[in-house]
């Protein structure tokens, strides 16, 4: 490997910096409903009948018929993975590893909607990601005390 | 309109590696530009208008550097614009100035960029604050974790082994032996990929790019200018561009129009881009690719969507050599961006590379013989896709 080893910049030729930004994000009428049935322990989402398409995360238009969705319905609280990782990597600020995610498409919706799945053993990566083939059948699992946020749930094995 | 046909003349990229602490990001840029001047024998007031390729500008730490490299890039009192689709940002910025030449507007554009992406230690995180905060944002997706998602989907339906991506990681790097520009490189072996630490299954470190700092320029003209100023210009003959929704969710299962695993919305972007290109065989017509490759798995799904051989087939085709410098199509002679990523510029290098094969200047990694040279860039959330085509000469379709 051609790695040549380069003089350090001394500490006094680098000015260090840190950026702290705070922000509000308004969730949106249709954020609303979804975050609201979250408390419940319901999964919304939204539907165009000009595509048949029932979309998660919820949107205000079909974005394949250029329709306004014009129907909330219950996503089935399990369902079937697309496509997954095991992360065994640390990255600053992100979750401590080892973690599982998956994009998991819920009975009765046309398009998957990630989140972690819990409750592996992640130990061998080969043999965890085996478990998570696409076409793998997982449930929803909530949180007891549901607060309105994504977080409210996440997916195990079935 | 008559449009105009328009060919690259002249390029310019400094080298790439982990830092560049000698020169501050617009001294960076500037670097590219004196370079890519002298390529193409031109001064900086033969420039008629600058596109710039920069990408998010969290890395580098200061908002909108673009404003910052105004006059380090000589265009004071010319016409300015960013681009930015994040990792397609290159791809996408020769777009627009093709189509500042092409339409008859400006004569000759430059098109710059620099990244630092060590500048941070966060960059992972910076990636992650790509998704929306309230459905996505929560689930450590970053540019890592959403390609693994998207790889582990294509090993599944086509079989595809750690061992097939480990292949394209050594090829890479012996590539990049040749390209005296690139981060990484050398002589490794699949077991040295292998072993490698873990990262997002099916990753490990050797398949991701590293994260570099450099900078690259592109000068582009019409063709009345490139004859006069070049020998053998590099027309750019095809250019297209295809984006797709940000959810990622979208894009998988019986519902979903384009596949996530087979990045196919390069079907529907090679396909313009050669309509234009008059391309109708791409193994045979094109001598030569630079994809966009951050990922070992990256190759596999692109050259398959952008017609080089059948779904499913390119992991076989890799290991028999077909890829190889000496094989059926040279696969990203220069190492690509698995060797070297400074996000904002690496679609520009993939297209600068992609010119100077046709222009001869390739120096080490020249393949013989290349009358059309392809290069592609992938940006967002997988969702922003550039084809561009650089050929010997101009072959617009019929209108």
């Amino acid at each position: 490997m051609s790695t040549k080893t380069a003089t350090p910049t001394p500490a006094h030729h680098v000015v260090h910096g840190e950026w702290h930004v705070r922000y509000n994000y308004p969730v949106g009428e249709v954020g609303a409903k979804f975050f609201d049935a979250l408390k419940e322990k319901r999964i919304v989402a939204t539907r165009c009948s000009v595509s048949g398409l029932t979309y998660l995360p919820p949107r205000a238009y079909c974005e394949r018929s250029f329709e306004r969705c014009d129907g909330y319905v219950d996503a089935g609280l399990e369902g079937t993975i697309e496509a997954a990782t095991i992360v065994s990597a640390a990255f600053d600020n992100l979750p401590k590893p080892p973690y599982a995610i998956a994009f998991v498409r819920l009975d009765g919706v046309s398009t998957a909607m990630v989140n972690f799945v819990r409750g592996m053993d992640l130990a061998d990566v080969p043999a965890a990601a085996a478990r998570l083939k696409p076409g793998t059948r997982v449930r929803v699992v909530f949180i007891d005390q549901p607060e309105g946020k994504i977080t409210d749930f996440h997916y195990v094995l079935a | 309109m008559n449009a105009h046909n328009v060919a690259v003349i002249g390029v310019g990229q400094t080298a790439f590696r982990s830092r560049s602490d000698d020169k501050t990001y617009p001294e960076l840029a500037q670097e590219a530009v004196v370079l890519a001047l002298a390529d193409s024998k031109l001064e900086p007031e033969q420039i008629d208008a600058v596109v710039y390729s920069m990408a998010p500008t969290t890395f580098m730490g200061v908002a909108d550097a673009d404003k910052w490299a105004v006059d380090y890039t000589w265009a004071r009192g010319k016409p300015f614009m960013r681009v930015h689709t994040g990792g397609a940002t290159g791809g996408s910025a020769l777009q627009a100035a093709h189509a500042h030449v092409a339409s008859g507007q400006y004569g000759t554009v430059l098109v710059v960029g620099a990244d630092r992406i060590t500048e941070t230690p966060d960059a992972q995180f910076v990636l992650n604050l790509i998704w929306d905060p309230f459905y996505e944002q929560d689930f450590a997706l970053n540019t890592v974790t959403m390609t693994a998602v998207a790889t582990q989907r294509y090993m599944h339906k086509y079989g595809t082994t750690e061992e097939q991506y480990a292949n394209v990681v050594v090829r890479a790097r012996r590539n990049a032996l040749n390209n005296p520009s690139a981060h990484l490189k050398g002589a490794i072996d699949i077991a040295a990929v292998m072993a490698s630490p873990r990262i997002s299954w099916p990753y490990k470190l050797f398949d991701i790019c590293p994260r570099s700092a450099g900078a690259a320029a592109v000068v582009v003209s019409n063709e009345t200018l490139a004859r006069e100023r070049c020998t053998r210009p590099a027309f750019i003959t095809g250019t297209a561009g295809v984006s797709n929704t940000v959810f990622m969710g979208d894009r998988m299962g019986p519902y979903a129009d384009t596949d996530f695993a087979d990045y196919a919305e390069l079907k529907q972007a090679a396909r313009e881009c050669y309509r234009q290109a008059g391309i109708t065989d791409p193994m045979r017509q094109i001598q030569t690719v630079e994809i966009y490759d951050p990922f070992s798995s990256f190759q596999f799904p692109q050259l398959e969507s952008l017609g080089f051989c059948a779904s499913g087939s390119a992991q076989r085709l890799s290991d028999e050599g077909a890829f190889d410098m000496d094989g059926e199509l040279a696969v990203n002679p220069s190492g690509g961006t698995l060797c070297t990523n400074p996000i904002g510029v690496t679609g520009l290098v993939r297209a600068a590379e992609a010119a100077r094969q046709v222009m001869g200047r390739a120096g080490a990694m020249q393949v013989p013989n290349v009358r059309n040279a392809l290069a592609t860039a992938i940006g967002g959330s997988t969702q922003f896709f550039t084809v561009t085509m650089l050929s010997d000469e101009p072959r617009r379709a019929a209108a």
